[in-house]
C-alpha cells in the first residue's frame, strides 16, 4: 500500500515536470498549429542559467534555487519570444516550414550547449530538506516532489487566470478555437503568437530549474529528453487544451512509475502503448477538439 | 453609382486547385450587392479571398488603397466587417466574450444590443449551446457593433427558421441603410428584399451583372441559379 | 550547359547521363583526384573512400526518406528507427547464427534476408498503426515508435543489443572481400550499388501507379477518396517500402563501419535525415542524394575543422559555436528553409530553367509542393 502511494505521489511530481513542458506545447500548437521542437531547448539554457545563477547566489541554499528559478522563468520566456519574433513569425502561415525551423534550432541550440557546458552531465547542489523525505501514510516521498507539483499547481493556476481575465487571454482562447475568424474580427492574432511562446517558454524555463533539481543534474540533453514525453502528453491529453495537458501529464507520468516498478522497468514502453491505444480509439486526444482549425 | 470595392483579376486557390478565377466586379457605394450563383460555384471563397482568408492575386481596390496585399486584420481594422457562412461564433466563449473580441469601436454596440435583446439575457452562456439562429445574432452582432465602411455578408439566412429568417432580414436592412453591402445569399426573396445589384457567379467566374429587380424576373434566374424565377420569388 | 539540358530532356538522355555518373563514381577509388578542403585526402586513400561510402550510405537512406516526406508527404519522425533494423538486425542474426554450424556463406546471406524481412514486418506494423492517424498526429506516433525502439536498443533487452556500447559485425562469416581496410575500395563500390539500387526503387515508385495515387492523396485526400481510392494502403505499401530501402541502407552501414551503436536510432538521427532531404530540396529525388552528400562531407570536413589549432587559438565566443559541426549545419538549415525552402537543388533548378519551363509543382516563390500540400492536410480550415 506504500509503495503504491509512493509510485502515485512521485507519479504525480514527473507529471508536474511533464505538465510545466506539455502546457507551452500544447498552447503553441492550439493556437499556431506548430509544434515546437526548439521548446526543449528552451528548457535546457533556462537549466543552465538558473543553475549558473543559483550557485552564485548561494550554492545549495533556498536563495540560490529561488534565484535560480526566477531567472529559469524569465530566459525562457525572452528566449522563446525571441524565436518567435526572429523565426517563425516571418513563416506566418506556413506551418510546415515553421516545424522545419524548430527541428533546426533544436539541434543547433544542443550542440551549442554541448560546446559551452559540455557534454557530460553537471551535478548540482539543492537546499538539504529537498533531498530528504517525508513520511505519507507509511510511504516515503521525496520532498523535491512537493516542489515540484506545488510549482506546477501556481503555473496551471497563473495561466487558467491568464487565459480567463485578461484580453490577450480572451484572444488566445478563441484563436485555439478559430484563429482565421480572430484575424477576421480585425485583431492581429500574430501579438498572441508572441504572447503564447513567451508564457509557454517561462513554463519550459521554470521547469528546467526544477528538473534540474528532480534529476540532481543539468545537462545539454535534458531538455530534449523530457520533450519528447511532453509531446507524448500533448497528444495524449488532446493538442490545444491545457486542461488535457494536465491531466495527460500526470496520467503519462503514473502510468511511467508503475510500469516501471511492476513490470521490470517497461515504463517507457508503456507510455509509447498508452499514446498509441489513445490515438487509435481517439484520434483527437482526451481532450482535443473534434478537429483543428 | 460610384463603388466603394473594385475587384479586378481576383483568383483564389485552395490546396492547388482554382476555387475563384480572374473575377472583376464593383461593390455600389450605397445598397446591397448580391452575389450569387449555384453551390460552389465560389462565392464565399470569393469573399474569402477578398478579406485575404484565402491566398488570392489580382486587385482589390478599396475605398481607393489596395488591399489585396493586406493581412486580414488590416482589412478588418480599415473598416470591413465579416459574416461569415455558418457563423463562426466561437463555441467555447460566452456570448459577452464574443461581442467583447470583436468590439473595435463599439460605435453601434447600444443599437445592436436593441436589435437583438435575447443575446443581452443570455450573455454567460457559452455561444456553442445557443440555437442556429441565436448563433447568427452573434455573429451579426459581432459585425454589426462596429462603425464599418463596407460589410460582407456571407449566407446569413442559412438554414434558420422563416421567423428568423425575417429578423435577419430587418437587421440586414437596417444595416444597409448606412454601410454599403456584398451579400452572399440563395434565399432569392431575402435578395429582391435588399439588394439593388446582382453580380452572378458560374465556374469561380462572373457571368453576369445588373439591377436585381431585372435579373430575378428574367430567364437568366433559371440559366445561372438552376431556379424558376417567379416561382422563387413568390 | 544547354546541351546537358537537352540530353536530360529525353528518356534515353537521362539514362545515359545517370550512367555516366555512376561510372565516374565508380572510377573514384581507381583515381587520385583530390579535392583541398573538401575530401580528406586523394580519393583512392581508404579514409576518403569510408568518407564518401558513408556519404553514398547516407544519400541511400536520405532517399528512402524522400519516399516518405516528399513523394508520400508523410512528415515521419521515426524513419531512422528502420535503418537501425538493418544494421542492428545484421549484427545481431550473425551472432545469433554464426554458433548454429551453418556455412559462414550461408549464414550472411540468411541474416541479410532475414534482417529484410524483419524490417519488412517492423515497418508493416508500425505503418499500419501510425497511418490510420494523419498530419502532427501521425509525426507523434511515428516518433514515439522510434523512441521506443531506442530505448529497447539502448536497454540492451534480450542481451541482444549490447546497450550502450553496441554491437560490432561478427567479422569471421562475412565474405572477406568486404572485411578490413585493404577492402574499403568493395565496400565503396557496395554503398555506390545500394545508393543505385535505392535511386531506381524511387524512380520505379514515383512512375508506378502507387506513387501517382500517394501524390495525388498528398495533394488532396479527399479527392482521391471520392474516386473510390483507399490512400491508406497505398500509403502503407511507400511506408513499408522505404522501411525495407532504410534497412539496405542500413546493412551497408553496418559493413562499412563495423558497429551500431544506439545513436542510429535516436530520434535526433531521423532529424538530421529531414535536415538532409530539405537541404538538398524537398520532393526531387536528387535532392536526397545532394544533400546527403554535402551533409555527410561538410560534417565530416566542420568536425576537421573544430579541431584545427586556427579555430582553437579563437576566442570563445568564436571557438565555441565554431568547433559545433551540428550547431553550424543546424543554423544552416534554418536559413535554408526561411530563406530558400527548395534547397540546394531548388536554387540550381531556379538558376539553369528558363522561368516558362520551370516544373509546375514548384510555386513563384520556389516553394516545394510538398510543404503546402502538407498543410492544407494537416490544417485544414
Amino acid at each position: 500500500m506504500s509503495t503504491l502511494l509512493l509510485l502515485l505521489i512521485t507519479g504525480v511530481g514527473l507529471g508536474a515536470l511533464y505538465f510545466l513542458v506539455a502546457s507551452g506545447l500544447s498552447l503553441i500548437y492550439g493556437l499556431m498549429g506548430v509544434l515546437n521542437f526548439a521548446h526543449g531547448s528552451f528548457l535546457t539554457l533556462a537549466g543552465f542559467l538558473g543553475w549558473e545563477v543559483g550557485r552564485r547566489v548561494g550554492d545549495g541554499t533556498w536563495g540560490g534555487l529561488l534565484a535560480g528559478m526566477l531567472v529559469g522563468l524569465v530566459v525562457g520566456a525572452l528566449v522563446a519570444a525571441v524565436t518567435e519574433l526572429v523565426f517563425i513569425r516571418r513563416l506566418y502561415q506556413r506551418h510546415i516550414e515553421q516545424v522545419l525551423v524548430t527541428v533546426g534550432l533544436g539541434l543547433a541550440t544542443v550542440a551549442l550547449f554541448e560546446g559551452i557546458w559540455g557534454t557530460d552531465p553537471i551535478r548540482i547542489a539543492k537546499p538539504a530538506w529537498l533531498g530528504g523525505t517525508t513520511d505519507v501514510l507509511g510511504a516515503s516521498v521525496p520532498n523535491d516532489r512537493w516542489l515540484l507539483i506545488g510549482a506546477a499547481a501556481v503555473v496551471l493556476g497563473l495561466i487558467v487566470l491568464f487565459l480567463r481575465a485578461t484580453p490577450y487571454g480572451l484572444v488566445i482562447r478563441a484563436g485555439v478555437e478559430n484563429r482565421t475568424m480572430v484575424t477576421a474580427l480585425g485583431i492581429d492574432v500574430r501579438r498572441a503568437f508572441t504572447v503564447v511562446f513567451a508564457i509557454g517558454g517561462a513554463a519550459a524555463g521554470l521547469g528546467g530549474v526544477l528538473a534540474s533539481v528532480y534529476y540532481g543534474q543539468v545537462s545539454a540533453h535534458q531538455g530534449t529528453s523530457l520533450l519528447i514525453y511532453a509531446f507524448i502528453v500533448t497528444v495524449i491529453g488532446g493538442l490545444g487544451s491545457l486542461a488535457g495537458a494536465a491531466v495527460a501529464s500526470v496520467l503519462v507520468a503514473v502510468i511511467q512509475q508503475l510500469a516501471n516498478f511492476y513490470l521490470g522497468g517497461t515504463g517507457d514502453l508503456a507510455v509509447v502503448l498508452a499514446l498509441a491505444a489513445v490515438l487509435l480509439v481517439r484520434p483527437r486526444g482526451l481532450l482535443g477538439k473534434a478537429a483543428a482549425r | 453609382m460610384s463603388a466603394v470595392l473594385e475587384v479586378r483579376g481576383l483568383s483564389a486557390r485552395i490546396a492547388g486547385q482554382q476555387v475563384v478565377e480572374d473575377v472583376a466586379f464593383d461593390v455600389a457605394a450605397q445598397g446591397v450587392t448580391a452575389l450569387l450563383g449555384r453551390n460552389g460555384v465560389g462565392k464565399s471563397s470569393t469573399i474569402k479571398a477578398l478579406l485575404g482568408i484565402l491566398e488570392r492575386t489580382g486587385e482589390v481596390v478599396f475605398d481607393g488603397t489596395r488591399i489585396d496585399r493586406m493581412l486580414t486584420h488590416r482589412i478588418v481594422q480599415r473598416g470591413i466587417a465579416y459574416v461569415p457562412e455558418d457563423r463562426e461564433v466561437f463555441g467555447s466563449l460566452t456570448v459577452a466574450e464574443n461581442l467583447r473580441l470583436a468590439e473595435r469601436d463599439g460605435t453601434h454596440r447600444d443599437a445592436v444590443a436593441r436589435l437583438f435583446p435575447e443575446l443581452d439575457e443570455r450573455a454567460a452562456q457559452q455561444a456553442g449551446t445557443l440555437s442556429g439562429g441565436q448563433q447568427q445574432m452573434v455573429s451579426l452582432a459581432r459585425a454589426l457593433m462596429n462603425d464599418n465602411r463596407l460589410l460582407l455578408v456571407d449566407e446569413p439566412t442559412k438554414g434558420l427558421a422563416p421567423r428568423i429568417v425575417g429578423d435577419v432580414t430587418r437587421a440586414l436592412r437596417d444595416a444597409a441603410e448606412r454601410t454599403p453591402m456584398l451579400l452572399v445569399e440563395q434565399n432569392l426573396q431575402v435578395v429582391r428584399d435588399l439588394a439593388h445589384t446582382v453580380v452572378v457567379l458560374s465556374g469561380g467566374r462572373v457571368v453576369h451583372t445588373g439591377p436585381a429587380a431585372e435579373f430575378l424576373d428574367s430567364p437568366l434566374v433559371h440559366r445561372h441559379l438552376g431556379v424558376a424565377g417567379a416561382e422563387e420569388a413568390a | 550547359m544547354s546541351r546537358i539540358r537537352a540530353l536530360a530532356g529525353s528518356t534515353w538522355g537521362r539514362v545515359a547521363l545517370g550512367a555516366v555518373l555512376v561510372a565516374l563514381a565508380a572510377c573514384l577509388p581507381l583515381l587520385a583526384l583530390d579535392i583541398p578542403g573538401v575530401l580528406p585526402g586523394p580519393t583512392y586513400t581508404p579514409g576518403t573512400l569510408a568518407v564518401l561510402a558513408y556519404a553514398l550510405i547516407i544519400a541511400a537512406l536520405a532517399l528512402s526518406y524522400h519516399l516518405v516526406f516528399g513523394v508520400a508527404g508523410l512528415l515521419s519522425f521515426g524513419h531512422a528507427m528502420f535503418f537501425a533494423a538493418g544494421a542492428y538486425g545484421l549484427g545481431v542474426l550473425l551472432r545469433l547464427l554464426a554458433p548454429t554450424g551453418i556455412p559462414s556463406e550461408a549464414v550472411f546471406l540468411l541474416a541479410i534476408v532475414l534482417t529484410l524481412v524483419l524490417a519488412l514486418v517492423v515497418g508493416t506494423l508500425a505503418g499500419s498503426l501510425a497511418l490510420r492517424v494523419t498530419g502532427i498526429s501521425f509525426a507523434m506516433v511515428t516518433l514515439a515508435f522510434a523512441q521506443a525502439a531506442n530505448v529497447l536498443i539502448r536497454r540492451n533487452v534480450g542481451g541482444l543489443t549490447g546497450g550502450e556500447e553496441g554491437v560490432t559485425l561478427l567479422v569471421d562469416v562475412v565474405p572477406p572481400g568486404l572485411v578490413g581496410v585493404v577492402n574499403t575500395r568493395s565496400l565503396y563500390w557496395l554503398a555506390l550499388a545500394i545508393l543505385v539500387i535505392a535511386y531506381l526503387v524511387c524512380v520505379w515508385v514515383e512512375r508506378s501507379r502507387l506513387g501517382h495515387v500517394v501524390a495525388a492523396a498528398r495533394e488532396n485526400e479527399l479527392r482521391v477518396t471520392v474516386l473510390g481510392i483507399r490512400p491508406y494502403r497505398a500509403r502503407l505499401v511507400v511506408f513499408a517500402l522505404a522501411a525495407v530501402l532504410a534497412a539496405v541502407a542500413g546493412l551497408g552501414f553496418m559493413l562499412l563501419q563495423s558497429s551500431a551503436t544506439p545513436r542510429i536510432s535516436a530520434s535526433d538521427f531521423t532529424l538530421t535525415l529531414l535536415v538532409i532531404v530539405v537541404l538538398g530540396g524537398v520532393g526531387y529525388r536528387w535532392g536526397a542524394i545532394v544533400g546527403g552528400v554535402v551533409y555527410t562531407l561538410l560534417d565530416q570536413r566542420l568536425s576537421a575543422l573544430a579541431s584545427s589549432p586556427a579555430i582553437a587559438g579563437l576566442p570563445d565566443v568564436l571557438r565555441i559555436p565554431l568547433s559545433e559541426p551540428l550547431f553550424l549545419l543546424g543554423m544552416l538549415f534554418v536559413l535554408v528553409v526561411m530563406f530558400a525552402p527548395g534547397g540546394i537543388v531548388g536554387i540550381a533548378h531556379r538558376a539553369t530553367r528558363p522561368r516558362r519551363r520551370r516544373r509546375e509543382d514548384e510555386r513563384e516563390d520556389g516553394r516545394p509542393a510538398v510543404m503546402s500540400d502538407m498543410e492544407a492536410s494537416t490544417h485544414g480550415s
